[in-house]
């Protein structure tokens, strides 16, 4: 165990910090102001990076969730319920930024289009998931019912965009056939933003399971004490 | 394959034979299904210009509201009864458990539905006897109740189970709900539109989805 609680845990505890405060110079002072939206733009650095860790974290629940249902390995049951929470953290972001950069560019906070709604949909999933969690008590039952629930969640996803498709759609397409859409120094700005954001999720993701797993020793030595004496 | 549709049939059995004798489930489902359809005549100032526009939501809102009462009383009763244990010790495959119980569950949304359908046609002055709309109807039902199944399944472990089932199933059930709705609304249309929609096409394709999902995931839901 780490002696010294204050020095950064692991070689990503070193890399992310420094990874960070690149991303925030680059977004802010590197990359040009865009011509059309002005400096609002530059919250997109941040909000297309969160949006993908989100993602990213509930393909995660899945394979998780999945490797559990399999194994019935602890590990895999903290891996899933660690990448759940964090998840929600950079959905949350993602939402919030989103709706930021809309006000004055859309001129309303909230639009249903496919992919906005899908994040919030994905949103209410995965808090019922961890809803679903606190309200069971034996550790392996919550773990199969939850698993169960994030493989049915994480199918759903691609099943909510297609339905919901048919709306016309005012979300920006960064990708277009061309390549992107975009000055190359944005570019770079997004592309840094992407692998800091991707390095922080997986630091978090690392944190959370070590903190998931610590907690059940801790019950499980507590039982062993209190029911041998 | 014919000892495991006499498996799938029994259980079915059982549920209809305790419904039968108690009509506790169907008659709820029936009554707040009326409920919500006259509730929201009242929130919507419900006339005939916006009536094309508005009765498809309010029919399926009262479907699947009226469903989750359904379906949450489906594993509810067999816990609370002791009946739990009877059918985890039955000498059969989890998921014929899970075949049996949601079809049992589809017959009492669609035996509610027969009944309510021609009072929401009534309130609406719409026809229901088109094959369409019934059609809609049945996908609509199947995609609901196969997920549904499965979830009610999971909340009964729950310490808030009646709170915990609508929390779980609504935000999954939104494809079903979008595209029901709208399949609907075209039914319903007194000019339908020139080139239909693809939502059947997406409710068939919600059903297999989650049919072929809750049938693989049941065994670990259906445990103890």
């Amino acid at each position: 165990m780490n002696e010294q609680g204050w020095l950064p845990r692991g070689p990503l505890g070193w890399v992310v910090p420094p990874m960070m405060i690149g991303a925030l110079y680059m977004a802010f002072l590197f990359a040009p102001t865009e011509a059309t939206m002005g400096d609002v733009q530059r919250i997109f650095y941040f909000h297309v990076p969160s949006a993908w860790a989100a993602f990213l974290a509930f393909a995660v629940v899945f394979v998780a969730s999945i490797q559990w249902l399999r194994t019935k390995q602890p590990r895999w049951d903290a891996m899933a319920v660690s990448a759940a929470e964090v998840g929600i953290v950079f959905c949350s972001i993602a939402l919030v930024t989103g709706s930021i950069w809309a006000k004055p560019i859309w001129g309303t906070w909230w639009d249903w289009d496919p992919r906005l709604t899908t994040t919030l949909i994905l949103w209410l999933i995965y808090v019922s998931y961890l809803m679903l969690r606190t309200s069971v008590e034996n550790p392996a039952r919550r773990a199969s019912l939850s698993a169960v629930v994030g493989i049915v969640g994480f199918i759903d996803v691609p099943v909510v965009f297609m339905s919901i498709r048919w709306w016309r759609t005012i979300h920006p397409v960064l990708l277009s056939a061309s390549g992107f859409d975009m000055a190359p120094s944005m570019v770079a700005t997004l592309m840094v933003c992407l692998v800091a954001f991707t390095l922080l999720f997986v630091h978090l993701l690392r944190l959370r399971i070590s903190l998931e797993l610590q907690r059940e020793e801790v019950h499980r030595l507590r039982d062993q004490i209190l029911y041998e004496e | 394959m014919r000892s495991y549709l006499d498996k799938v049939l029994a259980i079915v059995g059982k549920d209809v034979a305790s419904e039968l004798r108690t009509r506790e489930v169907l008659s709820s489902m029936f009554v707040f299904a009326v409920l919500v359809i006259v509730v929201f005549n009242f929130a919507f100032e419900l006339n005939v210009e916006n009536n094309e526009a508005v009765a498809p939501g309010v029919l399926w809102v009262a479907i699947i509201f009226a469903g989750m009462l359904g379906l949450n009383r489906s594993f509810i009763s067999e816990k609370d009864r002791g009946c739990m244990e009877g059918l985890l010790l039955c000498p059969v495959d989890r998921s014929a458990i899970y075949v049996g119980k949601m079809l049992g569950n589809l017959l009492f949304m669609l035996t509610m539905e027969a009944i309510v359908l021609p009072i929401f046609a009534a309130f609406f002055n719409l026809s229901v006897f088109d094959p369409k709309l019934l059609l809609v109807v049945l996908l609509g039902t199947i995609g609901f109740a196969a997920v549904g199944t499965l979830f009610a399944a999971v909340a009964v472990h729950t310490r808030t189970r009646e709170v915990m089932l609508p929390i779980l199933l609504l935000p999954v059930a939104v494809p079903v709900l979008v595209a029901a709705v709208k399949a609907t609304g075209e039914a319903i249309a007194r000019t339908p539109p020139s080139t239909p929609g693809p939502w059947l096409g997406v409710l068939v394709g919600f059903d297999v989805i989650f049919l072929t999902v809750a049938y693989l995931t049941f065994e670990y839901v259906f445990q103890e």
